[in-house]
């Protein structure tokens, strides 16, 4: 029988080994690349904003096609999520993209509870990942993600500050989702106001502690550009579907009577900037964020909220499994002891109950014998009298016949003509 | 409180042009690739490979001469002299190397003393476990709750098993060896030291090979169940023609033509190492590293660590079913007696 003996060499801190060749491990980032294409991608953006903020309009305007969809109406009652799928194709790249609307969001006259629904749902995208990750026959690779990998914030042009609405939901959503702050309909603010307007916003937002998501500057290729670009935000946008005639192109934008704003010039709005960071440079790194920071600080707490630990108190470290089963045993006890509690109370009443039925037994028993009791006596008594009175007739008729005697001994000794008296008197004693 | 809608395809128009300043029909979705590749390089790549067979069939040369620099165990610790261990050992070194701005972490994992006692029962074990182990750590890593943002990846991608050039057949050893592993890591068999070979023999041994690792239900990598498409058939269905590759190791350099290569010098001739014509060196290393790397990585991660984590996480629930099955027996019995007689 062969044993072990494992012998690990420099396992962290490998040496650097020179190559006298090209070996050809360099299309590494190519068949990771391939394998992508093939598979497909997805992205799931959130759209947080009033109605009537242009949020449908922005994405028609951001990904150049038409979704589908119609205006709501600002009478909602409460906020509801509204989420569409669609898939993009452009050159060999396949996109699932999914836009999440809030519908009614700011409609209601108390806005308390609006960012709860924005909140559960976030959540549960989180929790159908988590539960899947933790399934035992799990298939993620072909699953499909619906976590929220940004989240656009409109906020409305008012030119003064942040409304506490925004403030709060923001707030809410920071540590949950990358968020990319917006001044939705910025055609409205002249440009002097805007800067302040933007100055005043990212003062709030960092006064209030709100993290919103800062474009990476870790990597030489991207960080100038996204540097320069987290300077800009919160980007002003304008979105436009429509096409207009300008010298002999055909551009999107906006006419009014005083002149257009072209939704594609950098001096008209930052749309361009938005769609660059958005879409052309950190569409990846949103994805990573989404995944390695608020997922794993959701199913950190989620996990320890179940009760699962790392290390017990003696800092040894518990697996998953063990505290699982330590639960279940745990959960299997509570359930028998609630079991037993349950059939010592059901055999108590059961005592009790028979217990009275005995003594309404014992009652009717007494009432019986009572009654029977009863009777007996007025029988007695009945019968009693019957005699005393057959003993009077009785002697009644003993009279009588003593009486008729008489009068018959007295009529034969006197004669007939007393006969008619003796009848008389003879009537008159029977009578 | 969310509903999902029917999924919509609207292409949108003009597709296809690259060009990116105020173009209105390129929204720029496929710079995902770009950044996708970005990201890559950045983080580097990882990859782990196992050699396994008797010692003298040449491992470590061929390890150094796949990566072109000195990788094997031998040049990192020069032993003064060369024992035989008594039992399998598992040495595994580590190496950090770079081409054209790809890092990659390179782990060589060697196993000397395999199949070289008298009685080689159960010389696969040691191997097994330490591949199993590794499954291990990586899943305790990923159920812990606080993680790593990236679980250092040590389970073992591929595994190249060396067969002795012997012309015949494959040895009871071999056979046993690949048909436990195939199940949990991805074997690429190699026919060593092919130089002593002739064409003719090559291909009769190839055949033979071929026929008994079907015979014995062994797959190998490319594994034909998970070929994606009809295009990935084509590709690996070439490829399983040709394995085992013969191959023949060398990291010494010599003179052929007007121009160095790598080869081996006898008298009757010099082979070429990287001349197809001599040795299918050359498949083994497109195979390996140039086209189907992250094909051997996926497959491990999503299929063969997928297993283990089932057949892992199913012992431990094996436990609990019994555990659930006396206690409803137990329940029931409560309420039987539950039921008391009515007062009379």
């Amino acid at each position: 029988m062969a044993s072990t003996e494992i012998a690990r060499q420099a396992g962290e801190g490998a040496r650097a080994v020179p190559l006298s060749g090209h070996v050809g491990f360099d299309s590494m980032p190519d068949q990771l690349v391939n394998k992508s294409v093939n598979h497909g991608f997805c992205f799931n953006i959130l759209c947080v904003g009033e109605t009537g903020m242009g949020k449908s309009t922005l994405m028609d305007t951001l990904f150049n096609t038409k979704f589908e969809g119609e205006p709501t109406q600002h009478n909602q009652p409460g906020v509801t999520l509204k989420s569409n799928t669609y898939e993009l194709q452009e050159s060999n790249v396949r996109l699932k993209l999914t836009v999440v609307n809030t519908v009614g969001f700011g409609d209601q006259i108390n806005k308390e509870d609006s960012y709860k629904s924005i909140v559960e749902f976030i959540d549960a995208q989180f929790e159908a990942y988590l539960q899947e990750e933790l399934k035992i026959k799990r298939t993620l690779h072909s699953y499909h993600d619906t976590r929220i990998h940004a989240c656009l914030y409109f906020i409305a042009p008012t030119g003064h500050s942040l409304k506490s609405l925004d403030l709060v939901t923001m707030k809410k959503l920071d540590s949950k989702v990358n968020i990319i702050p917006i001044i939705a309909k910025s055609d409205a603010i002249s440009k002097s106001e805007l800067a302040k307007f933007k100055i005043k916003i990212t003062s709030e937002l960092v006064s209030n502690g709100v993290q919103i998501y800062q474009f990476p500057t870790d990597d030489e290729s991207v960080a100038e550009i996204n540097s320069s670009m987290n300077s800009h935000l919160p980007f002003a946008v304008v979105g436009s579907t429509e096409e207009v005639k300008l010298g002999n192109k055909m551009v999107k934008a906006r006419q009014y009577p005083w002149g257009t704003v072209q939704v594609e010039n950098e001096n008209h709005c930052d749309f361009v900037k938005l769609r660059e960071m958005l879409i052309r440079v950190n569409m990846e790194d949103l994805r990573e964020q989404t995944h390695t920071r608020h997922y794993e600080l959701y199913r950190r707490c989620k996990l320890e909220e179940m009760g699962f630990k790392d290390t017990d108190p003696d800092s040894k470290p518990f697996s998953l499994q063990e505290t699982y089963e330590a639960k279940r045993n745990e959960f299997m006890g509570e359930l028998q002891k609630k079991e037993e509690e349950m059939r010592q109370m059901f055999v108590q009443r059961v005592k009790e109950k028979e217990a009275e039925l005995k003594e309404a037994e014992k009652e009717l028993h007494e009432k019986f014998d009572r009654l029977k009791k009863l009777h007996q006596d007025e029988k007695k008594k009945l019968e009693e009298k019957k005699k005393s009175l057959d003993d009077e007739l009785n002697m009644f008729k003993q009279k009588k016949t003593a009486a008729e005697l008489l009068q018959n001994q007295a009529q034969q000794a006197g004669g007939s003509s007393t006969l008619k008296r003796d009848k008389e008197r003879k009537n008159l004693g029977s009578l | 409180m969310s509903e999902t809608a029917k999924p919509h395809h609207p292409v949108p128009p003009g597709k296809g042009e690259k060009t990116h300043d105020s173009d209105f029909s390129y929204v720029g979705i496929d710079a995902i690739l770009e950044q996708m590749r970005r990201k890559a390089m950045k983080q580097g790549f990882e990859l782990n490979i196992m050699v396994v067979g008797q010692s003298g069939l040449g491992k470590s040369t061929l390890m150094n001469t796949l990566f072109k620099s000195k990788v094997s165990r031998k040049s990192v610790q020069p032993v003064p002299e060369e024992r035989i261990p008594k039992t399998v050992e598992i040495k595994s070194i580590s190496h950090d190397i770079e081409e054209k701005g790809v890092r990659m972490k390179l782990t060589v994992i060697d196993t000397p003393g395999f199949g070289d006692q008298i009685n080689n029962e159960n010389c696969w074990q040691p191997i097994m476990k330490f591949i199993n182990d590794q499954y291990e750590t990586y899943l305790q890593e990923e159920i812990n709750i606080d993680r790593k943002k990236r679980i250092p990846d040590s389970r073992v991608h591929c595994c190249i098993y060396f067969i002795p050039p012997t012309g015949h057949c494959l040895r009871p050893l071999d056979v046993e060896f690949m048909s436990r592993l195939s199940k949990v890591v991805n074997i690429v068999p190699v026919i060593a030291k092919a130089d002593t070979l002739t064409l003719e023999e090559r291909d009769h041994f190839k055949q033979t090979i071929r026929g008994e690792l079907r015979a014995n239900g062994v797959d190998v990598y490319p594994q034909k169940e998970f070929d994606e498409d009809a295009e990935d058939r084509v590709i690996n269905d070439k490829i399983r023609e040709m394995i085992p590759f013969a191959v023949v190791g060398s990291d010494q350099e010599y003179q052929v033509n007007g121009k160095r290569i790598l080869g081996r010098k006898t008298k009757w001739g010099t082979i070429e190492v990287e001349n197809i014509a001599h040795c299918e060196f050359a498949y083994l290393r497109d195979l390996l590293i140039r086209t189907h790397m992250q094909n051997i990585k996926d497959i491990t991660g999503s299929i063969h660590y997928e297993t283990y984590r089932v057949r892992r996480l199913n012992e431990s629930n094996t436990h609990f079913t019994s555990h659930q099955t006396t206690f409803t027996i137990r329940k029931q019995q409560t309420e039987r007696g539950c039921e008391f007689a009515a007062p009379q």
